[in-house]
């Protein structure tokens, strides 16, 4: 079957097999940013945003993709021009490996839609899906806290 | 929930941004590269039959696949070969110091995991429908599932026929005081003198323990990807933390010049020593070599690494402690129990750490440790942060602590009376010439408020909750100890434009020593950040450098970098002089993209220099040699390689625990990790590796429970082995009370292992604050903790 869907803002028609997997469908295009740390929806290392909504992609079938909007780590933002999130991450020491990275970056993007300021608590609660193994999660926290700050800095300097 | 205390979070030096290197903000984007995610397109696929764990085998004699069922698998449209034993060039057996595990099976499976066939395709779907419709003949045959049961006279062996049985190692560290050593070194009579000192002592107290299994869990999976090369040898690319040496086991197993492997390690998704030794890596060989020059890939999914992947050996401790009245430690006697599963991998190896640290960071005249490593049909035992010593530390720490009590001593002051300093003597016979503040992590502990105002934070405890508060002080060597070069060898290049190029000897498996290295070089070099790049390990590139483990990165290959900055300095100095026309090396010197010649201000630009220099002259290359202790103790003689060590990171931790009475359920409140790391280079890298550390020593100590039976994992995956998650873990406080390490670069020590070896001492010792009752065995689960809490009842004693 032909799945049609939006992939980090780019229109896409791709053929899919009935029972594959969205992370493999989207792997398959290059999405390399996407994480398979279980195939069980335990880490969440393969969280994407599916019309800026948070979900495993590992749990999905590819045809569940259409008509959909999807946003992966790398849809966030780049090394060129880096979300807030991602500026954070990297400064307050919030990557050790990376592999948990981009689905971390993908989790806080969508608490932070919802909920623009956070308590440390809400954080842990919105991140206690994805598994992180180095960190300890307290520069994970620091980073989206700062994220949370700089944005609704940002936003409030807009006219 | 997580009750506001000063400080509630890690100071503001903890939380100042840092500017980030090139790796970094792709990690941060998500654009760094993996190794599968490196793998060509149009791959092949590669993956093992392990047929024990679906039939409930960990034991059995293998009779060959069902002829039909290899039949059925051929027929798949997109399915290669299914190669067995049968298959294998080389010597078929894979092991860093022993070489005692098969690739693939030929007549046994010794584990639920072994593999006996190896299947190829051209899809990962594919391979699965194909591994699925394998059916192998297997006998059961009676196991042994611990260590015990394994040194039972008659017991089964797990190695038939092999001298020693199943006992892998057996081993000693004895040590007298002076004047009571035997002057032949005899182990038997130093084992007697330390039994008799013990049995003077006026107080002496016993205890036994264990520790259980435990899962590495990185996020990324063993994988690899491979293709046989037109000379005959292999180029893999492979999630591995010994790039260099994983050659010679592959070399070893499948009958190739180790010299004709080239491996190339990429950033890993996490390796905490689970990735020290070849996972993939022989499997993927052997698919290459029959893959018609095709590249292969191989990736082991969740239950894969459960299954098959090394664990952290779990470890019988029986201890006996001596001591004066006034808390001097006088003698410590204890014997340990390794099981390594039905590999030794590097179960000798990891025995001999927990040894050699058995008596903890104290100064105690008299020890005499017995280990023993042993083969069973549980899973493999391998190499994990905390490499050994975690293991012991919670006992050592019980002993300790039970010896406060029972003087009704300060558990921290006892600690400080009988830390070691630099320059004692430890407990197996090294004089510390290097750098020790154990007794300035104790003191910062001692002074910070989590301490000092722990009685009223305990007695506010809400009703139906229990408070607790535990410390715990810990040591880790760093590097591979004697009988073995530690040498890390740089090599930095100045390349066509002007930039400086790392060929990085040791992987990054996360742990940030790539990041590290490019701002030593950056520093040295007088460079921005973005002026260095880094190349990860590649054998065909890169010098052999060791494996990325044992704290020892950051301070060998360091090291070796800041020598080779040094060369590269001098060199570009005294090229640029010919350039610019000046006669005194000395008045040059490197400014950021040039070099510049400060009394004339003329520069020649680093983007320039290169054109007047061949390939070879623009490299440097420089090793660093760890050293050794010089006079070593003549005990251990059990082992060839790694004892003893000279250097040692140190730790003070702290833990304030909540226990619900109710549910069992206990809560961190707030954790503190005091290291002596030597200098801290970076603030960052440092606090980063502390709280990792902490992390994982947290799960081991309360969730971490890997349950077999009969040698079969009843844990196959995250949804049953639980990890902590951001709702289980405090914000954990990391300090640092290190002091220079003359040998360190910028006077640094290794910080990767002892935050590890923290946490479960410093549990338990909150829970019998909190309950009266001290665990005797981990992890320390809700419903252990509500056995913990009846028998706590019966006794329970409140300190003051």
């Amino acid at each position: 079957m032909i799945v049609t869907f939006t992939l980090n803002g780019r229109e896409t028609s791709v053929e899919a097999q009935a029972d594959e997997r969205a992370i493999d469908l989207l792997r398959r295009l290059d999405a390399l940013d996407i994480k398979e740390g279980c195939g069980t929806g335990e880490c969440g290392a393969c969280s994407v945003l599916v019309d800026g909504i948070h979900k495993l992609s590992c749990l999905m079938l590819a045809a569940q993709l259409s008509g959909r909007a999807i946003t992966t780590a790398s849809g966030l933002g780049g090394p060129e021009a880096l979300h807030p999130l991602q500026q954070a991450f990297a400064t307050h020491g919030a990557v050790q490996c990376g592999y948990c990275t981009p689905g971390m970056t993908i989790a806080a993007a969508a608490l932070l839609e919802q909920n623009p300021l956070p308590s440390r608590e809400d954080i842990r609660r919105a991140l206690s899906g994805n598994l992180c193994r180095c960190t300890g999660y307290v520069k994970i926290m620091d980073a989206v806290e700062a994220a949370a700050q700089e944005m609704t800095s940002t936003h409030k300097d807009k006219p | 929930m997580h009750e506001p205390l000063s400080p509630t979070k890690p100071e503001t030096a903890q939380q100042s941004p840092h500017q980030p290197t090139q790796d970094t903000l792709a990690k941060a984007t998500g654009a760094q590269r993996y190794t599968l995610d490196l793998a060509p397109a149009d791959c092949l696929w590669a993956g093992a039959f392990r047929p024990g764990a679906a039939l409930g085998l960990a034991h059995a004699s293998f009779h060959g696949l069902d002829a039909d069922s290899v039949r059925a698998a051929l027929a798949l449209p997109g399915v290669l070969r299914v190669l067995t034993a049968a298959d294998v060039p080389g010597t078929n057996r894979q092991g860093i110091v022993h070489k005692d595990q098969p690739v693939l099976c030929d007549t046994v499976i010794r584990h639920a995991g072994d593999p006996v066939a190896l299947v190829l395709a051209e899809s990962p779907e594919t391979l699965r429908r194909a591994l699925a419709l394998l059916r192998a003949m297997l006998d059961p045959l009676p196991g042994v599932f611990s260590p015990e049961e394994a040194l039972r006279k008659n017991a089964p062996q797990v190695h038939a026929g092999r001298k020693g049985g199943n006992l892998l190692l057996a081993a000693s560290i004895n040590k007298c005081s002076e004047g009571q050593a035997d002057a032949r070194a005899d182990a038997r009579a130093d084992a007697r003198n330390v039994a008799l000192t013990l049995k003077r002592a006026p107080i002496v107290l016993r205890g036994t323990f264990s520790t259980p299994m435990q899962e590495h869990a990185f996020l990324e999976t063993q994988g690899g990807f491979a293709r046989a090369t037109d000379d005959g040898g292999l180029d893999m690319t492979v999630s591995t933390q010994a790039p260099f040496r994983d050659r010679f086991e592959i070399g070893h197993a499948l009958g190739l010049s180790p010299l004709s492997i080239r491996v190339r390690a990429p950033y890993l998704g996490g390796g905490f020593g689970g990735k020290d030794g070849a996972t993939v890596q022989c499997l993927l060989g052997l698919a290459a070599l029959h893959a018609g020059g095709r590249t292969v890939a191989m990736r082991w999914d969740r239950e894969e690494s459960i299954l098959a992947g090394y664990k952290r050996h779990p470890v019988t401790m029986r201890y006996a402690l001596g001591a004066q009245a006034d808390g001097t430690l006088t003698a410590l006697s204890c014997s340990l129990l390794y099981d390594t599963g039905p590999y030794a991998h590097l179960g000798g190896e990891v025995m001999e750490l927990g040894m050699e640290h058995a008596a903890g960071p104290y100064r105690i005249p008299n020890v005499s440790v017995r280990g023993r490593c042993v083969y069973t049909n549980n899973p493999i035992g391998g190499a994990f942060r905390g490499f050994g010593v975690a293991q012991v530390a919670p006992a050592v720490e019980a002993m300790i602590d039970a010896l406060a009590q029972k003087l009704g001593a300060d558990p921290l002051e006892l600690r400080r009376k009988n830390a070691l300093r630099t320059g004692d003597v430890n407990s197996t016979g090294v004089r510390l010439t290097s750098s020790v503040a154990l007794v300035e992590c104790l003191d910062t502990l001692a002074a910070h408020p989590l301490w000092t105002e722990r009685t009223a934070w305990r007695k506010a405890a809400p009703p139906f909750i229990r408070r607790g508060v535990g410390l715990a002080a810990v040591h880790n060597g760093m590097g591979y100890g004697r009988g073995l070069a530690d040498m890390g060898i740089a090599k930095l290049e100045l390349t066509e434009t002007g930039e400086f190029l790392i060929y990085n000897g040791v992987a990054d498996m996360g742990q940030g020593n790539a990041t590290a290295f490019v701002q030593l070089a950056a520093q040295e070099l007088n460079q921005p950040l973005a002026a260095i790049r880094i190349l990860q390990p590649d054998t065909a590139l890169c010098h052999p450098s060791g494996s990325s483990s044992a704290g020892r990165t950051t301070y060998s290959f360091g090291n070796a970098l800041l020598k080779a900055c040094a060369a590269m300095r001098t060199k570009l100095t005294a090229r640029a002089a010919q350039a610019l026309l000046v006669d005194n090396l000395a008045n040059l010197t490197l400014v950021p993209g040039a070099v510049l010649h400060p009394a004339t201000g003329r520069t020649l630009p680093l983007a320039v220099l290169p054109r007047f220099l061949s390939r070879d002259d623009r490299i440097c290359v420089s090793e660093f040699l760890m050293p050794v202790a010089q006079d070593p103790p003549k005990t251990g003689k059990a082992f060839p390689i790694g004892f003893p060590h000279l250097f040692f990171a140190h730790a003070a931790h702290l833990a304030r625990i909540e226990v619900d009475e109710l549910t069992g359920q206990v809560r961190v409140c707030n954790y503190l990790a005091v290291t002596d790391g030597g200098r801290v280079l970076d603030r960052q890298g440092f606090d980063q590796q502390a709280h990792g550390g902490v992390a994982q020593g947290l799960g081991y100590a309360l969730c971490e429970d890997m349950q077999l039976q009969q040698g079969r994992i009843l844990t196959p995956d995250l949804s049953t082995y639980l990890l902590p998650t951001a709702l289980d873990l405090p914000d954990t406080i990391s300090l640092s009370a290190g002091i220079n390490e003359p040998t360190g670069p910028h006077g640094l020590k290794g910080v990767g292992e002892v935050g590890m070896n923290g946490p479960a001492p410093a549990i338990c010792a909150a829970l019998e604050d909190a309950l009266g009752v001290r665990p005797r065995h981990l992890p320390c689960t809700p419903e252990c903790v509500l056995n913990l809490l009846r028998r706590g009842k019966r006794t329970h004693r409140r300190r003051p």
